[in-house]
């Protein structure tokens, strides 16, 4: 009993004199508790519905001051005017906007004359939580719409029975499809973790840094070296994952070549961008020890809030403020467009552009950060 | 112009000071040791000139060059062999030599040739295309010092080219960097812990302790500068008062201390002092527990200087390789 209780001893001490596992074991937790408690279940709120009015009249305009009260208070999506239709659904296929909400050109005419005024609420299906909640929302003011008309106590001249029609733009899309672009991103992070993070300062440890230090090679040609080295392996995972996750989730024409393209530089854009940011993690870090604790942390604080597995819009602000700079978000949501709406570069030309910043100034503080001495 | 010229060198971490302005020249085509016990400064200083860490005070220069002023010329012109292994286990021996003559841009049409000789010469050749975690510690130092050499420098800095080795191991090393040196006209200059080592194998030795060089000359030298060729060591029961006296007070004795019980006594006549010390300790009715006699070493040389012994001496004393090497 006494070897047992010599053998417990040493490792209590050497826990104890590891502060950075004391921190992190108890910390990675907490940080799931949090993160994933309220990555779930949220209320979603703050979509993007865009309103064509073709109607103009005074049963459209009602409607759509229905939808500035849901706007103001309810907050469940922001209504945002549109007077081109086409504009409008451009908007929408590129993900700028969550759904439209046509009034056709005779809904007042039809309400009037009561044969079937109907509006049209076209969504972005590709996320079937907002989609539901859009299609939930709109229903109940639909229906409020016409309770509110025949509710003030005065019988109505006409009885309004405006009806909502809910188009699909993409067809049904899998939950398994709809983890596909957080999955693709979480390979390349796990590839810049474990063969970018982790070996680079095992590495160190190791002393194997000496070795390179003693040569000519110059501080940028180091960095570059590690980094390219750790992207170029995280772009083989993402590429892997992609081709493979577009098989096993039924993406249909996984093969296409102009997505295969775009995908490739979106993974390429999305390595260069994380290898950037673990580079800048550990510039400075000696202890093999960092990288596997923070590992846990790091893929929980970046994955969750990215949109990955439940809609931002569902999240807490403060939780919104870290996927605004999260980079998981831009990838995320560029590989959803690429993969589940095949749209072109210009759906997701501001997300290439935020990676492939956020690479450059990351890049540019770690090579500050970074020793060409021992 | 010396190859290596350190002047007044110093580095401090805080308010520890790890070398304390040490100067010494290297000229062209030495063995330079720097010997002294583990925390002596030596890795430190050889960093120092290796550009991995950057003075505090003081200058040195690798061929003309400053290491703080020009450390990519410095960086060129060495080879490098650090205490730890830095070649990648995962590799071949073949294919951390040729990663590192891409490093040190050997030109292509040079570098298989290069690492050809050099795995010949490092006797690996049977090994190149094996990965470094199968080989030995003895041939991993022994690829090591072939990957210091793949852009053929004129100055190499080894930092204690043979700790953890067998005996057999560290006599290979030194028999290949003895060789490596006049194949290559090399200038050497290298850390180590190991007494035999030094004596063996380096022209000159700077002894460093605590920071301080304490004493720069060839093993030779350094060895006639402190009284007695001979060192004895005898320990007695029981050890009366006035004994220390005695002792001193023996024929050709030059010099005793007295350390944990153990008399170290320097005499200029080895075999006359036994038989001396064996009668007088008769005459007084004490018992000799223990007693060898031994030529002067580097440790007492140490010891000397110091007034401490180099704490490997014991281990030394395990492993006797003086009959396997012979200095050219």
């Amino acid at each position: 009993m006494n070897r047992i209780w010599a053998l417990i001893e040493r490792d209590l001490r050497r826990f104890r004199r590891s502060p950075t596992l004391i921190v992190v074991s108890m910390v990675f937790p907490l940080v799931q508790l949090i993160v994933l408690g309220y990555a779930f279940g949220g209320k979603i709120k703050h979509l993007r519905v865009g309103v064509v009015d073709q109607d103009h009249g005074v049963p459209a305009l009602k409607l759509r001051e229905m939808l500035g009260a849901v706007t103001v208070n309810a907050a469940t999506f922001e209504a945002v005017n549109y007077s081109d239709p086409h504009q409008a659904m451009a908007d929408l296929r590129n993900g700028r906007l969550n759904g439209v909400l046509n009034i056709p050109p005779l809904f007042s005419r039809n309400q009037l004359a009561q044969t079937a005024p109907d509006v049209a609420l076209i969504e972005d299906n590709t996320d079937q939580f907002v989609s539901s909640t859009l299609e939930g929302t709109l229903t109940s003011m639909v229906s409020a719409y016409n309770t509110h008309q025949t509710s003030a106590g005065i019988q109505p001249r006409v009885e309004p029975r405006a009806t909502l029609d809910v188009v699909e733009v993409y067809p049904y899309v899998p939950y398994i499809q709809y983890l596909l672009p957080g999955s693709i991103t979480l390979s390349v992070f796990m590839m810049v973790m474990i063969g970018g993070g982790i070996i680079f300062i095992d590495d160190k440890a190791r002393g194997l840094h000496e070795g390179y230090l003693v040569t000519p090679v110059t501080k940028f040609e180091l960095i570059m070296g590690f980094n390219l080295a750790g992207a170029i392996k995280a772009i083989l995972a993402g590429l892997v994952l992609m081709t493979i996750g577009s098989v096993i989730a039924g993406i249909p024409d996984p093969f296409a070549p102009l997505r295969i393209l775009r995908l490739f530089v979106m993974i390429v854009a999305t390595a260069l961008a994380l290898i950037s940011m673990m580079f800048l993690l550990m510039v400075r870090v000696n202890d093999p020890l960092v990288p596997r604790a923070t590992f846990g942390v790091l893929n929980t604080l970046l994955f969750f809030p990215s949109g990955a597995v439940y809609p931002q819009q569902a999240f807490p602000g403060w939780m919104r403020a870290i996927a605004v700079v999260d980079p998981f978000t831009y990838a995320v949501h560029a590989f959803k467009n690429l993969l589940l709406k095949n749209t072109g570069m210009g759906a997701i030309g501001f997300d290439l552009a935020y990676l492939v910043g956020f690479s450059a100034l990351s890049m540019a503080a770690a090579t500050l950060l970074f020793k060409r001495t021992l | 112009m010396a190859d290596i010229e350190v002047q007044q060198i110093t580095k401090r971490f805080g308010k520890f000071t790890a070398v304390d302005q040490i100067s010494f020249n290297v000229e062209h085509g030495e063995i330079f040791g720097l010997l002294g016990p583990n925390g002596a400064g030596k890795s430190t200083l050889i960093r120092m000139l290796t550009t991995l860490i950057e003075p505090t005070e003081g200058t040195a220069r690798i061929n003309g060059n400053d290491v703080v002023q020009s450390p990519d010329e410095v960086r060129e012109s060495i080879g490098v062999i650090p205490q730890a292994m830095t070649s990648d286990l995962d590799l071949s021996a073949e294919e951390n030599l040729l990663i590192f003559a891409k490093l040190y841009s050997v030109p292509r049409e040079r570098r298989k040739r290069m690492i050809r000789e050099l795995l010949e010469s490092v006797e690996l050749e049977q090994w190149a295309d094996k990965p470094v975690k199968n080989l030995s510690g003895g041939m991993r130092r022994r690829l090591e010092i072939a990957r210091g050499l793949v852009h053929e420098p004129k100055i190499l800095f080894l930092d204690e080219p043979t700790t953890g080795l067998d005996p057999v191991s560290r006599v290979s090393v030194w028999e290949m960097l003895s060789k490596l040196k006049s194949l290559r006209d090399l200038t050497i200059l290298l850390t180590t812990h190991y007494m035999d080592e030094a004596d063996k194998l380096c022209d000159r030795v700077a002894i460093v302790d605590h920071g301080k060089l304490v004493a720069l000359d060839s093993p030779l030298k350094l060895k006639a500068s402190i009284p007695g060729n001979n060192i004895l060591e005898a320990s007695f029961e029981p050890t009366p008062d006035g004994w220390l006296e005695t002792l001193k007070g023996l024929p050709d004795v030059e010099h005793v201390a007295a350390q944990d019980h153990v008399f170290r006594i320097a005499s200029g006549n080895g075999p006359r002092t036994t038989v001396e010390l064996v009668e007088a300790s008769r005459r007084a009715r004490i018992t000799i527990r223990s007693l060898s006699v031994q030529s002067t070493t580097l440790d007492d040389v140490f010891m000397h200087y110091t007034g401490r012994q180099l704490r490997d001496t014991l281990q030394e004393a395990k492993y006797d390789t003086s009959f396997m090497y012979q200095r050219k």
